[in-house]
């Protein structure tokens, strides 16, 4: 038993390294080989052709690709990952420092959505097929689809422009406590709230209907326990399986779009570090930073999975046979 | 529908199946147009598609003509959405902004949609180590978040409309391929698939005569829902300046290019296209979901 839970982790695990591995291939064909010539591209078409010829010497990107592409992996085993040309610094630490503020932003995210999103599927399991329930899967998949910066403008005007309670800028002034960090994240939180909160109500609402028509409850029920705890201790424990998978998928899509938010609300993440330097063309910093956003995406799918098998036990017996 | 299809193939002992699947075809048009939902979305489509074809033609102002004396106007008789920083009558701009959207958005989902359906096909009609090399390659593309994917492309090669098209129409390929695939696996054991086979048919001449036409109705659902996610994409490229390109009138871009006066109060340069964004997604989305239901029922 034990051994087929570890097997199958390291088989996950291996899967997942290989995913990373041919990720950093794509990411270095679309930052070095793709532009063809990385010089030229920073430069524009009108530059000396000695001046080109200089930076990609000083770039680097002169080299064979296999080259320069050996010593970016090596350098990055190294925490290396190579300098900025817009910022004339190392890149690791803007990564760092950005992927602390993205994942504040997130953490801010998850902690609105999470409660929201599974009282809304809970409630609209208790009322399947009552207006309640029409109301919150209609309004759930409406949402879903709605694009970030379009909710984050409706958001912006109302309550920061129209009511004035919350501040524009995701950035707060230096030094500030974290209650007026908190204060300053609500509103740019908000549009990935609405973008998440129509996935994670479907989730619990089906594995709610499903735990409440399930052989358990209904001889929980007949045994005479007490309706909430038959809902606490039997329903929702089994119904929030899928919902728990689903919320660790959905923070690797939450980065994601936290491109648009986080330049729209002018805050200094990691998605807007990856825009920043597409549009400069710092082609350093954008592979970084978009590897960056893939491993956490592929680290969130491989918690995601590994916690779905901890949690069920029929999975969990299902690699042994 | 049923056209294309093997109809008088005597070697399929399969004359129920297409008649049953016309019925078919007649109940999912009778309860798509009793579905509220269906109606709506349908509409909302309707609309914007008559706006994008017919409304250069009639719209009150050139949308790309320059009134620098009559900057940021509030709504008024004269311009009912008002001006934005340039003078330009929001108005004719919004609905003149449909056009660039509907036809990069459809464009790109037939890319994707054809593009993926040739990938499932391939992986699940020959399984094995095809399917395992191609199914990994395809996880390494999803395992980005999509934006990022686009974006990453599209600083390489520059943003231009066909780039558009194709970038994200090859980003949300994998998605149609896994559900045109696991569509194939269902039928790829059935009678009608051996049928073929052993009266000597090719393999691609299975895949696209024999299997393909039975496994439509989930394509045709993926290639809706992937319309949504396409004007999705699109609109937030061009927000993030990696869409469409200025001076175009489209939604994204002219967001992008107004939100910073919003502080201002300048409300009307943003919201109509903010609203009518929210509106095509939502209709896009109706039509999809009721699409889903219909078939599935």
């Amino acid at each position: 038993m034990k051994g087929a839970l570890g097997r199958f982790f390291l088989r996950r695990l291996a899967l997942s390294l290989l995913t990373l591995w041919l990720l950093s291939i794509v990411v270095f064909l679309g930052c070095q080989v793709l532009p063809g010539d990385p010089a030229r591209a920073i430069l524009g078409p009108l530059a000396d052709p000695r001046a080109v010829a200089a930076l990609n010497q000083q770039l680097g990107s002169n080299r064979p690709p296999v080259e320069i592409y050996l010593s970016w992996i090596g350098g990055l085993l190294t925490g290396d990952m190579g300098q900025s040309y817009a910022y004339r610094a190392p890149v690791a630490p803007f990564i760092g420092h950005a992927l602390v503020n993205s994942l504040k932003l997130a953490a801010m995210v998850f902690a609105i959505v999470v409660p929201i999103g599974i009282g809304a599927g809970v409630l609209a399991a208790l009322r399947a097929g009552r207006p309640l329930d029409r109301m919150i899967s209609v309004a759930g998949l409406s949402l879903t689809v709605i694009p970030e910066f379009v909710s984050s403008i409706a958001l912006i005007l109302v309550f920061a422009v129209l009511l004035r309670w919350l501040p524009l800028s995701a950035s707060w002034p230096a030094g500030s406590g974290p209650l007026v960090q908190i204060q300053h994240l609500i509103l740019p939180a908000l549009p990935l709230v609405i973008v998440l909160f129509g996935y994670i109500a479907r989730m619990t609402r089906a594995g709610m209907v499903e735990a409440l028509s399930a052989d358990y409850t209904r001889t929980a029920v007949l045994k005479g326990l007490p309706w909430p705890t038959v809902l606490g201790r039997h329903v929702l424990r089994n119904a929030l399986l899928p919902t728990i998978t689903v919320i660790a998928a959905q923070m690797g899509y939450a980065l994601g779009g936290l491109v648009v938010v986080e330049t729209l609300f002018r805050y200094q993440g990691i998605g807007s570090l990856v825009l920043g330097a597409a549009r400069a063309k710092d082609f350093a910093m954008l592979q970084a930073g978009i590897l960056t956003v893939g491993a956490f995406f592929i680290a969130t799918t491989l918690v995601a999975d590994l916690l779905t098998t901890l949690l069920d036990p029929r999975l969990r017996t299902g690699g042994r046979r | 529908m049923s056209e294309g299809m093997p109809l008088a193939d005597p070697a399929v002992p399969m004359a129920a199946a297409p008649a049953g699947r016309e019925e078919k075809g007649r109940g999912v048009a009778g309860l798509l147009l009793r579905s509220p939902a269906f109606l709506l979305g349908a509409a909302i489509l309707l609309f914007w598609t008559a706006c994008a074809l017919f409304a250069p033609s009639f719209v009150p102002y050139d949308p790309f003509a320059d009134d620098l004396l009559n900057t940021l106007q509030p709504p008024s008789a004269e311009h009912w959405f008002g001006t934005d920083q340039l003078g330009r009558d929001v108005f004719s701009r919004v609905l003149v902004g449909a056009r660039d959207i509907l036809t990069i958005a459809p464009l790109a989902t037939i890319v994707g949609t054809v593009a993926g359906t040739a990938i499932g096909l391939i992986t699940g009609y020959f399984g094995g180590w095809v399917d395992a090399v191609i199914g990994r390659l395809l996880e390494v593309m999803l395992s980005l978040p999509l934006i990022i994917v686009a974006l990453l492309v599209l600083v390489a090669l520059g943003p231009s409309t066909p780039t558009v098209v194709v970038v994200v129409g090859l980003v949300f390929a994998p998605l149609v391929a896994r559900t045109v695939r696991a569509a194939v696996l269902t039928e790829r054991h059935l009678d009608y698939v051996a049928a073929a086979a052993v009266r000597g048919e090719g393999a691609p001449y299975i895949m696209i005569a024999e299997i393909l036409p039975n496994i439509l109705p989930p394509i045709i659902v993926e290639g809706t829902v992937r319309l949504g996610y396409a004007i999705f994409t699109i609109a937030s490229l061009s927000f993030l300046g990696f869409g469409v390109q200025p001076p175009s009138p489209d939604w994204g871009l002219s967001i992008a290019e107004n939100y910073g006066v919003l502080v201002g109060g300048f409300w009307w340069t943003v919201v109509f296209d903010t609203a009518a964004t929210a509106s095509l997604i939502v209709g896009v989305n109706l039509v999809a979901e009721s699409l889903q239901r219909a078939l599935a029922e």
